[in-house]
């Protein structure tokens, strides 16, 4: 194929020689570059404007006030604290939802049987959508005087709830949503580990008389241990951060009690809707050293499970 | 060797040889399983139903209780959509930046996944990842500073590289566990034939990675199309999403519900069609990584 003149043959070859010793780098080297701009220097920033009382434009001048803003935030018992127990509330109660319906589903679908295609696409699908739009249908379905979750509720003459509107209610309502969402991205990792299990172990506790709750307790589940590991780190870390629904349903805030301000919600509403970037900066940094701490909790059980 | 364990992510379930053990299930458990299952899929598939049919209704009908069901379906919502909010830029402006975004971060990040995942550099690996566990609000914060000084807030290119940021995680993830999976047998007799390292890699395993390649474009394009937060704050009145500009639709005025609802759909048939044609990539996706722990 390469009929090339013998000298550039020469000079390409010092040059494949060279890109060939170095491929490592090469390779990975634009991805982390890439990566390690959009990410380096704002964590740099952010951990900066987070000691100042940065209030937006970027020429207004910035005062260096140390760590008053953490103080502020770290006794904030209205924003902040509220902020982090729904954060909590959230992602603890969805995961472990998620988590039960999910082994649940992933059991049922685990054997093969006709129409296992149908589900399939049936748990997929909430799975593809888009968040924002699923806010939107939701808040449809349970706007209080036209929605059908009411009007359902009324065909078995249980007065109509609030929902969405109500203060103690929207969060377990959009908790809901997110259920409704993401359990089928837990059925799916769940399906692929379970699929991934041999036989035998269940057929020799079979053969032993275990019945069948001894056998999903005792055999399978420590065998997929790993994988229901891997599954709370994926929807956890996305559950923590989750944004688009609750944003897109309650609005500024959270709503007007800042019934679903979780802490990420907060710290965007600190920065785009209220220009306190130095406050949201502090909040931002605490949020981040919570979830590397969980998402460092849970990797080093992992790795303990490993050994 | 083992080179069909090339696409053993891909819906490994169905290969399942358990069809024995149906004559061991009771009959009362099977029926509480059909049960079960369709239970299920009421519950995920329902409430998409319901979007669809509110969007083919009037305002009128929307608030009629009698009218849940039956009704005289009717476009007009639609004719909202794409005569008065303009969905068609709105859609073009997605797409553009899911497939530019998309195209960009398979550029950068499957050369690295394959080094990562060749050269075990896990380290490095995590940089890369740590991307995914950051709140997006901490990043955009510094960005929109950055970016609005040199007035690229509102255009296309922030927009894409915005995106490329959740993309290339991803992508580098779903490739790194596709190439622990290729056996690294076939680069090394490509060797043996006189092919370089980058050659060997350029013409034989990038060609065996197609499948892998279409899951990870897939679910780039997927994310980008569903990403909120960071159009919300980057985008202008040119290069809204999609996402973006149906949260402007309950922002003003009253609720025009049906409007709303067919907005909505515009919003998600597009990316559901394209992952049920591409279920099995979509899936393998979304699983990737997940067993081998």
């Amino acid at each position: 194929m390469s009929t090339t003149s013998p000298r550039k043959t020469v000079a390409s070859s010092s040059f494949s020689v060279w890109a060939n010793k170095h491929r490592k780098w090469i390779f990975a080297g634009p991805s982390m570059a890439f990566v390690a701009i959009l990410i380096v220097f704002p964590i740099g920033w952010t951990i900066f404007l987070s000691l100042t009382n940065s209030r937006g434009s970027v020429r207004a001048p910035l005062d260096f006030i140390g760590l008053e803003n953490y103080l502020t935030v770290l006794t904030d018992t209205e924003r902040f604290w509220p902020a982090v127990g729904r954060t909590v509330f959230f992602t603890g109660g969805a995961l472990i939802a998620e988590l039960v319906l999910g082994m649940a589903i992933a059991l049922l679908l685990w054997r093969p049987f006709k129409g296992q295609g149908l589900v399939r696409v049936a748990i997929l699908l909430p799975l593809v959508a888009t968040p924002v739009a699923v806010g939107m249908m939701w808040r449809l379905i349970f706007e209080p005087n036209i929605g059908f979750a009411n009007q359902m509720l009324g065909w078995f003459g249980i007065p109509a709830q609030p929902w969405l509107s109500g203060q103690n209610t929207a969060l377990p309502t959009l908790m809901f949503v997110d259920i409704w969402q993401w359990t089928p991205m837990v059925v799916l990792i769940l399906l692929a580990g379970l699929s991934s299990l041999s036989d035998e172990p269940d057929e020799a506790a079979r053969v032993d008389g275990a019945n069948s709750w001894q056998r999903f307790w005792y055999v399978t589940l420590p065998l997929i241990r790993m994988t229901v590991i891997t599954a709370v780190l994926i929807r956890g870390i996305d559950a923590l951060k989750t944004f688009d629904i609750l944003y897109a349903t309650k609005g500024k805030g959270g709503g007007s009690f800042h019934e679903v301000e979780t802490l990420n919600v907060y710290a965007y509403g600190l920065s785009f809707d209220y220009n306190k970037y130095g406050l949201s900066s502090t909040v931002l940094i605490l949020f981040f050293m919570m979830i590397v701490l969980c998402v460092w909790a849970l990797t080093a059980r992992k790795k303990k499970g490993d050994s | 060797m083992s080179s069909l364990t090339v696409t053993k992510n891909v819906a490994a379930t169905d290969a399942a040889p358990q069809m024995r053990k149906r004559s061991k299930t009771g009959r009362g458990y099977r029926i509480f399983r059909v049960l079960a299952l369709v239970f299920v899929i009421v519950m995920f598939i329902a409430p998409l139903v319901w979007m669809v049919l509110a969007s083919l209704k009037t305002n009128v009908d929307i608030y009629d209780s009698s009218k849940t069901f039956l009704f005289d379906p009717t476009l007009e919502n639609y004719g909202t959509v794409f005569g008065r909010a303009n969905y068609l830029g709105y859609i073009f402006n997605s797409f553009w930046i899911g497939f530019a975004s998309t195209a960009l971060s398979l550029l950068l990040g499957v050369p690295a996944a394959y080094a990562m995942s060749r050269f075990t550099m896990h380290k490095s690996a995590v940089v890369v990842l740590l991307a995914r566990v950051i709140p997006g609000v901490s990043l955009l914060v510094p960005w929109y500073f950055v970016f609005s000084q040199l007035k690229m807030v509102g255009g296309f290119g922030v927009l894409i590289l915005s995106h490329m940021f959740v993309a290339l995680p991803l992508i580098v993830y779903i490739m790194m566990s596709f190439f622990d999976s290729l056996p690294i047998e076939l680069e090394e007799a490509a060797q043996v034939d006189g092919l370089t390292p980058i050659g060997a890699f350029l013409r034989i395993t990038l060609p065996l990675s197609t499948p892998g390649i279409a899951t990870a474009g897939i679910l780039s394009f997927i994310f980008s199309w569903n990403n909120f937060m960071f159009a919300l704050v980057l985008s202008g009145s040119k290069t809204k999403t999609l996402p973006v500009a149906i949260f402007d639709f309950v922002a003003y005025a009253s609720i025009d519900w049906g409007g709303l609802m067919a907005a909505a759909v515009v919003i998600t048939v597009p990316i559901m069609v394209i992952s049920l044609f591409m279920q099995k990539y979509v899936v393998s996706g979304l699983t990737a990584g997940a067993t081998k722990g």
